[in-house]
């Protein structure tokens, strides 16, 4: 099992079940719909930004554990921060999840438990849906698909 | 034990761990387990024989086809006719020239789309098929629709994963210019009783093509007794190469068609300001074609008719039956297709766990199977779910992979429950 712990640690397992931040974000400013035809993932993020602030970060979706697992921790990692700094850990957590050799920054945080996935090619698409998803809402295109 | 081997009879019990030996991927770990595939209805493994016969091909006669007066084009030509004569014998056809050399199941239904049901196509027109179909049998019909203004017309699946003969009938109308159905539907399993649709719509003077990518390698075909207008498979399901596949036509339809492409190979003399045809079936092979990958074919149609079909649906039926018994036994394992017909196809969903991470935990556990739509999304739009796992069968699976499967699912469970 140790193999599967490493993809499958205790944090992604609990926000699997329990994801935080699931909801219509109320009032929001931007959203988007990610889909993923590979595997049906579905997820669509709601923010609400003031000021070039994400002040308020939701989704909502259906996808397998690493997916929703991914979305739930990133609405916690992003609220309170910047637009800017929002799109500066997208590309760490992109890095992490596909480079070789990347070692988590510290402003990952939490997020560092998904690193697991890059010896999983084709599970990668799951952890950066929401990512995506995020990255299209902000940039106020309405749908994003990994393909 | 010099005893001689007994001549088997068809219906003999398949010597499985003896078969196993002809399929050298299958002497492989992954993740330090032994590998269980039950993949089987998206691909399926090659015999030692298939590999054979194509690495024989190219290392000793291979060379263009139908055009060189030198040895080795002569022998080429003489192989890929005689995978064509194979296949003749292995669907009943009633020539080898009813039998058209295509990329695969898709590009027969294209073809067929295209060339014979496009120019009989009016506006208000319907073709029929089922609510089980895979994509490659609903988006030909979709681009057809789109281009002619004709309807698609869809017999609904019932709950059990079956469609009923008198919801079939039913739709069959005076509109109804054509039929295509799936004979083994690849999400489910759910064997289609195409012979009767067949006999329905020909009693309303309707053709009829038959989609049989997950039958003919479970099941004896003969089109000639299900009196089927059009039948197709790809050989990469059928233990053949892959980019290789079949449209049977009857000869009747296929002189009527139009060329579904131009090039060469498929012409009898051209000019700037005409063309003519060559005769059926080079009329549909534009281009060089798979020569190996028929080949090839013809050497997987050589191995099974050896192993026997019937020993081989025997074998796959009593795997189904134990992997549903003991899937079914899995607390929180829900199980999509349960008709009384049905192929070696197990498409489930557990309660604990999304299909994509049972995917990836039975792979770390040595099991492959599919997670996914199965290129089939309306009938996961008909049960409410966005994907299912598949555990899927051939000849050379086992009791012991069935256990595989479960003890992974168990560990699925563990961690997830």
């Amino acid at each position: 099992m140790s193999d599967l712990r490493e993809l499958y640690q205790e944090v992604i397992l609990d926000h699997n079940k329990r994801p935080r931040n699931y909801r219509v974000a109320e009032p929001h400013t931007h959203h988007a719909d990610g889909y993923n035809p590979l595997c049906g993932d579905k997820v669509t993020i709601y923010a609400d930004v003031e000021d070039g602030v994400v002040k308020d970060l939701s989704f909502q979706g259906d996808g397998c554990a690493i997916s929703t697992a991914s979305a739930s921790i990133l609405t916690e990692a992003i609220k309170g921060k910047t637009v800017e700094e929002a799109q500066a850990l997208f590309e760490q957590f992109h890095d992490l999840v596909t480079l070789d050799d990347v070692e988590p920054s510290p402003e990952l945080g939490k997020l560092a438990v998904l690193a697991g996935v890059k010896d999983y090619p084709n599970r990668v698409k799951c952890a950066t849906l929401a990512w995506h998803t995020l990255h299209a809402a902000l940039e106020e295109r309405e749908s994003v698909s990994t393909e | 034990m010099s005893t001689p081997t007994p001549v088997q009879t068809k219906a003999a019990k398949l010597d499985v761990e003896r078969l196993r030996q002809d399929f050298p991927i299958l002497r492989q770990e992954i993740a330090g387990k032994p590998l269980a595939y039950l993949d089987n209805a998206a691909s399926v493994q090659k015999p030692e024989a298939v590999i054979q016969a194509v690495e024989r091909c190219y290392r000793e006669y291979y060379a263009n086809i139908h055009r060189g007066v030198h040895a080795l084009s002569q022998r080429s030509t003489e192989a890929y006719e005689a995978a064509r004569a194979k296949v003749a014998d292995f669907l009943g056809a009633e020539q080898p020239a009813e039998n058209v050399f295509v990329r695969g199941t898709t590009e027969a239904i294209n073809l067929v789309a295209q060339s014979f049901v496009r120019p009989r196509l009016k506006p208000g027109d319907e073709i029929l098929i089922t609510g089980m179909e895979h994509h490659s049998n609903i988006v030909p019909w979709q681009l057809l629709r789109d281009e002619t203004g004709a309807q698609l017309n869809v017999v609904p699946l019932q709950a059990d994963g079956t469609v009923r003969l008198e919801d079939f009938e039913a739709r069959l109308n005076e509109r109804t210019r054509f039929v295509s159905v799936v004979h083994v539907s690849n999400a489910l399993g759910t064997v289609n009783p195409v012979k009767e649709m067949i006999r329905l719509a020909h009693e309303r003077g309707v053709p009829v093509l038959v989609d049989g990518a997950q039958a003919v390698p479970h099941m004896g075909v003969d089109v000639r007794d299900l009196d089927a207008d059009f039948y197709c498979f790809s050989g990469h399901k059928l233990y053949g190469p892959t980019g290789i596949g079949v449209l049977y036509g009857r000869m009747e339809h296929l002189k009527g068609m139009r060329p579904y492409q131009g090039g060469g190979d498929m012409i009898r003399y051209v000019t700037f300001e005409k063309t003519d045809f060559a005769e059926v079936p080079q009329k549909f092979e534009a281009g060089t074609p798979n020569i190996v990958g028929t080949i090839g074919l013809g050497a997987a149609i050589d191995y099974l008719q050896q192993v026997g079909l019937d020993a081989i649906a025997a074998h796959e039926a009593d795997l189904l039956d134990y992997a549903t018994r003991q899937l079914s036994a899995l607390e929180g394992v829900r199980i999509y297709g349960t008709a009384p017909e049905k192929a070696a196809v197990v498409s489930f969903t557990m309660d604990q766990a999304h299909p994509h991470d049972i995917g990836t935990i039975l792979d770390m556990n040595g099991v492959a199977i599919r997670a996914g739509h199965h290129c089939a999304q309306p009938v996961m739009d008909f049960y409410g779910v966005a994907a299912t796992a598949r555990a899927s069968f051939g000849l050379y699976n086992t009791h012991a992979e069935v256990d595989a499967l479960v003890a992974a699912l168990d560990k699925v469970r563990e961690l997830f429950g």
